[in-house]
């Protein structure tokens, strides 16, 4: 098993109650099998139709990527800036 | 300059430092805090940012439209933390030769930064609060989770 550190920001942070989260995944687990874990942890974050964005040492990760002990993990609702 | 900041923003100080001989056009974009939304009135915006990632898309973005126009220089300057009403948000000065590109890249800097720089905006106004942009969000449920 491997930890994962999750960092929620903005609308996922406060519907989650705290910036960070530990999570255990089977090594070689990918982003898709990261977000299903985090989803049941934490139902109230997402309605299941929308479409999570995770990013993996600060760029757009793909469902299929596979995540390392250590990896920086976010939850990047949908971006506001400008 | 690429700048992610909790201060004011100075757009006179970002702009008098693209001024160059070269450059026949300095096109200079503010983004400004508004006071309304759908009707109800806005006190204050909060934004907030993965600075690490922001820092480097913003980066990416001025390299993109730097490499698309024939441009001389471009300043992205984004606040974070509270903004009142009517204060700068975002500051963005293209430096060209020529205004046709100037313009022309603003725009599509504008456009870049609010699609994939990670930083929300909250709008707070009387009785409640909004993520802007996660509409989707939503819950349909009759006991939806509304980030107040």
């Amino acid at each position: 098993m491997m930890k994962i550190e999750a960092t929620f920001f903005a609308l996922y942070r406060e519907r989650v109650g705290k910036r960070k989260h530990t999570v255990q995944l089977p090594e070689n687990s990918t982003v898709s099998e990261f977000v299903s874990q985090i989803r049941q942890q934490f139902p109230l974050m997402a309605p299941p139709e929308v479409n999570i964005v995770v990013a993996v040492n600060a760029e757009y990760a793909d469902p299929g990527d596979l995540l390392h002990e250590g990896d920086d993990v976010c939850l990047i609702p949908p971006v506001s800036g400008g | 300059m690429i700048q992610l900041t909790l201060d004011p923003l100075n757009p006179e100080e970002i702009t008098t430092g693209m001024r160059s001989n070269a450059n026949g056009a300095v096109v200079t974009f503010l983004g400004t805090t508004r006071d309304s939304f759908e009707g109800k009135k806005v006190l204050r915006l909060e934004y907030e940012a993965y600075e690490d990632m922001a820092i480097k898309k913003l980066e990416e973005v001025r390299q993109e439209i730097q490499d698309e126009f024939t441009l001389e220089d471009i300043s992205i300057c984004h606040r974070i933390g509270l903004v009142e009403i009517g204060e700068i948000s975002l500051v963005v000065v293209v430096a060209s030769p020529h205004r046709k590109e100037a313009f022309l890249a603003c725009q599509k800097i504008v456009d870049r930064v609010k699609e994939i720089v990670p930083i929300w905006k909250k709008e707070v106004f009387e009785g409640g609060s909004h993520w802007v942009s996660c509409e989707d969000h939503e819950f349909e449920t009759p006991t939806s989770q509304h980030s107040v």
